[in-house]
């Protein structure tokens, strides 16, 4: 049975019915552009079956001769403006255009590739754009303006425009890497994907450390089939230690000393003025307001991110232990995001020439370079972290989705959580009483709608006192690192994943972890000591040349 | 029967638009004239405005809409702006000028163009008589049905229609005859009977379809154009070429078979090979976005069939 307003894709789908799709996307308008997903209809028009509603007595099939026939041309046209290069894209081996290639006996180079000449873009050191692989879907330019950036455009005047980075000075990419997640043809990845990823594990005479960011322990599982939703992070340690990692450190303990300090500085600014706070461990968040906000600077709270602080204290304290040289220490993160690629190259946290992190490999990467390597991540006997950061508090966990960093700030103030109240579909509020004073926090994720709370601010300063922004929608775990594909339901699936491992945790507030107690009685000694390790600086960002890379007509 | 060449009933249209209940509602003559060949739009606006502007008024008030908008072609713009802002008086008439090219006269696309936006058509439904402009039930009428309605309002309609008759045509130019007629007879009264070999494009420059002599006993009932082609000397791979520049440049490049598949077509002209051609004209038939991929290959079958077919057949 089919309902009013239904598709023709939603009943199919509902029902089990099999039918193939390439420009649609859950997150994003319906463009109905690529026509794979043609269907009969009343036994004589091929319709879109994406964008089709049904009607009442509509005799719809999805597999007769002219629906193959059609399907089996339009992807022709699509590989003929495909440049393909499986083995280093990140849709190799779940990739739809080879899979409906094979089911309707496809000749993928039945044309002479028409983009073949069509240059690749990288955008700062965290994503990369190859044009030859863009079958024109747009859900790039759509996500790009939802994500309130809209520094993907439209080029071109007449026949064969094409998707292009902007030019304008006034508008510039900050990395989120939402671009990767809603392009069916993979022609956006993040820098290094995968040609860089191997290379760090080659250096024989290093200690290989590895720091894993709490978003990705509830998707990376979907690099080996499973669901989305489930805790990993066990049998992720273990597969990273038979991998050649020498030790592996639990990111959330990072997010525990973050919430300390960012608690410390929220209280102090109450007091002292310069509210309000806004968050800082989303990179691509900081760069948002360093480009296209720059008179809030002064608010972002000076903590660093989780990766950056646990990523000293590894380098200089665990090191020293450990009896390495610093600079034979080669610390990898795995994170679920793009724009941490980018976050590590900035020169504030560098220090007499070490730096934090060596490495962002996303989740994606991770996945890739553990199948590589056999290593099958289903099954494997739960690890442990290593001493002397071992265990994160449940606050440490939950920073992993939207909320989180608040919720753990918050907590570790006042003792309780807050109730927050959803306003919009990226924005919930909450207000508290602290000390006779009526505080008002909003949680805020996709950029979109961090721009309307910030435009909200500058209206009226006083509108919130703590605001928590993450750039991708739903936070990490949407992140644009994750597994493809990513949308909105998948992105909820993974919150309850996450949520599963937070509540493994022993303990809940970040002040209550004996890892944190013991970082501040051994080393976070002195507030210059906290300065110089937990606290960082921001500055106005200009434009990031685009630097495009010419290839020769093959 | 509307005047844009796609036949549809102008009485149901304006009732679709009179029966939406809406705040607002709006009227937009199309005077976006695209196709190759078509002149009658720019003729009639240049002698004939007054009719169309009282036409334009008869549906503000029929519709009670809110405004009306003249969607101007760019190169008539110069030509018949003051002329027509001398006929609209202090009438609640704008005339915009259209973007893009061909596509840009598809009366979604024109919607998202007077909207502000860019030239390109959007999914149907809703029809514009139900969500047109800025989301309000919109009548889109091109600028010969608005002039036939004046001429009702003004009780001087004599069932005529414009032709445009361009090409090899011996007779130049727009042809006021009566409608209904068939082909040959508006040949025969326009002077423009061939005394050489010719078939015929009806219907448009680019997306007509290839008529022959002995098919002329019929009415037109496209867009009224006629193409007339002397056959000797004919190079049909240039004049394909032609054609296809022409939809290449107007395309919207929104859907694969139309952008995709006409880009192939090009390559197969100018290899002077058409095979594999079938294919693409039937993901173009059957699959396009909107009806300029289609007609496009259905214009191109009717050529390869009539005219490509035989010629190569004389010439082997």
């Amino acid at each position: 049975m089919a309902k009013e307003g239904e598709t023709i894709l939603d009943v199919s789908k509902r029902n089990g019915i099999h039918i193939p799709t390439l420009c649609y996307h859950s997150d994003v308008t319906i463009k109905a552009s690529c026509r794979v997903c043609v269907v009969e209809v009343n036994r004589e028009e091929l319709l879109p079956s994406c964008s089709t509603k049904v009607q009442n007595g509509m005799v719809v099939e999805t597999d007769t001769s002219s629906v193959r026939r059609a399907r089996k041309i339009n992807l022709e046209l699509l590989f003929s403006q495909h440049q393909e290069e499986c083995h280093d894209c990140i849709w190799n081996l779940n990739c739809k255009m080879l899979d409906f290639a094979k089911e309707y006996k496809v000749k993928i180079n039945k044309f002479k590739d028409r983009k073949d000449h069509y240059p690749a873009y990288r955008f700062g050191c965290s994503l990369e754009f190859d044009s030859s692989k863009c079958i024109d879907c747009r859900n790039c330019i759509e996500i790009c303006k939802e994500q309130g950036v809209g520094f993907l455009e439209m080029r071109g005047k007449s026949h064969l425009r094409e998707v292009f980075p902007s030019e304008r000075k006034d508008k510039d990419c900050v990395h989120c890497g939402q671009c990767i997640n809603h392009c069916p043809a993979g022609a956006f990845e993040a820098v290094g994907e995968f040609e860089r990823t191997e290379k760090p594990l080659k250096k024989e005479e290093i200690t290989l450390i590895f720091q894993i960011a709490p978003a990705v322990r509830a998707a990376i599982g979907e690099e080996f089939g499973l669901p989305a939703g489930f805790n990993l992070m066990g049998e992720l340690v273990s597969s990273l230690r038979q991998l050649g990692g020498d030790n592996i450190f639990d990111v959330p303990v990072g997010a525990d000393i973050t919430t300390m300090e960012e608690s410390k500085e929220f209280l102090k600014r109450t007091e002292e003025g310069g509210l309000p706070l806004l968050t800082s461990c989303c990179p691509s968040w900081v760069r948002f307001v360093e480009f296209y906000y720059p008179e809030f600077i002064p608010h972002l709270t000076t903590v660093r991110s989780p990766h950056i602080i646990l990523g000293k204290l590894i380098k200089e304290y665990f090191s020293t232990k450990k009896g390495v040289d610093p600079q034979e220490l080669f610390l990898i993160s795995i994170m679920p995001c793009v724009a941490k690629k980018h976050e590590i190259e900035r020169e504030e946290l560098a220090e007499n020439g070490v730096r934090p992190v060596d490495y962002v490999m996303t989740t994606r990467e991770t996945g890739r370079l553990l199948k590589k390597n056999n290593i099958k991540l289903k099954g494997m006997e739960k690890g442990r972290t290593d001493d002397p950061f071992g265990e994160a508090s449940f606050s440490g966990v939950s920073y992993g989705a939207s909320g989180g960093v608040m919720q753990s700030a918050i907590f570790n103030i006042i003792g309780e959580r807050v109730q927050f109240k959803k306003v919009s579909s990226g924005l919930a509020e909450a207000s508290i009483s602290y000390k006779g004073r009526n505080l008002r926090l909003a949680v805020v994720h996709g950029l979109k709608n961090a721009r309307n709370a910030l435009e909200g601010l500058k209206k009226d300063p006083k509108r919130y006192d703590y605001v928590e922004v993450m750039a991708c929608p739903g936070g990490c775990i949407g992140g644009g690192g994750q597994p493809v594909p990513t949308s909105e339901s998948m992105t909820k699936e993974r919150r309850a994943g996450l949520r599963k491992a937070s509540e493994d945790k022993e303990v809940l507030k970040a002040k209550d972890n004996p890892v944190v107690k013991k970082v501040y009685e051994e080393i976070l000694t002195t507030e210059k000591e906290i300065s110089r390790i937990c606290h960082t600086r921001y500055h106005e960002a200009s434009k990031t040349p685009l630097y495009k890379n010419k290839r020769n007509n093959k | 029967m509307g005047r844009s060449g796609s036949n549809f009933p102008v009485h149901l249209k304006w009732e679709s638009v009179k029966k939406e209940k809406a705040e607002k509602k709006y009227v937009v003559c199309n005077a976006a004239e695209g196709e190759l060949g078509a002149f009658k739009d720019l003729f009639i606006l240049k002698n004939h405005s007054r009719y169309v502007i009282e036409g334009i008024r008869v549906a503000i008030d029929y519709l009670s809409a809110e405004k009306g908008y003249i969607y101007l072609k760019k190169e008539y713009f110069e030509e018949v702006h003051d002329l027509l802002k001398e006929e609209i008086g202090n009438d609640e008439i704008e005339i915009v000028k259209k973007k893009g090219g061909y596509i840009g006269g598809e009366e979604t696309a024109l919607i998202k163009v007077i909207e502000g936006g860019v030239p390109e058509p959007q999914k149907k439904p809703p029809f514009p008589t139900q969500k047109g402009l800025w989301g309000y039930p919109t009548l889109v009428n091109n600028v010969e049905s608005f002039y036939c309605v004046g001429k009702i309002k003004r009780e001087e309609y004599e069932k005529e229609r414009f032709y445009s008759i361009f090409g090899d045509a011996p007779n130049k130019g727009v042809h006021k005859l009566q409608g209904g007629i068939t082909i040959r007879e508006i040949l025969e009264s326009t002077g423009n009977v061939p005394d050489f070999e010719y078939f015929l494009k009806i219907g448009g420059g680019a997306c007509g379809i290839i008529m022959l002599p002995e098919e002329l006993d019929v009415p037109l009932r496209r867009l009224g154009v006629i193409m007339i082609y002397k056959k000797e000397g004919l190079d049909c791979y240039a004049l394909m070429k032609k054609w296809v520049d022409f939809l290449l440049e107007g395309n919207c490049d929104k859907c694969t078979p139309c952008r995709e598949g006409l880009y192939r077509i090009m390559e197969m002209i100018e290899k002077r090979d058409m095979e594999g051609v079938e294919d693409m004209l039937f993901a173009m038939e059957k699959t396009s976005f909107c009806p300029l991929g289609t007609s496009a290959a259905t214009s191109l079958r009717s050529f390869l069939e009539k005219v490509l077919k035989n010629d190569h057949e004389n010439k082997n």
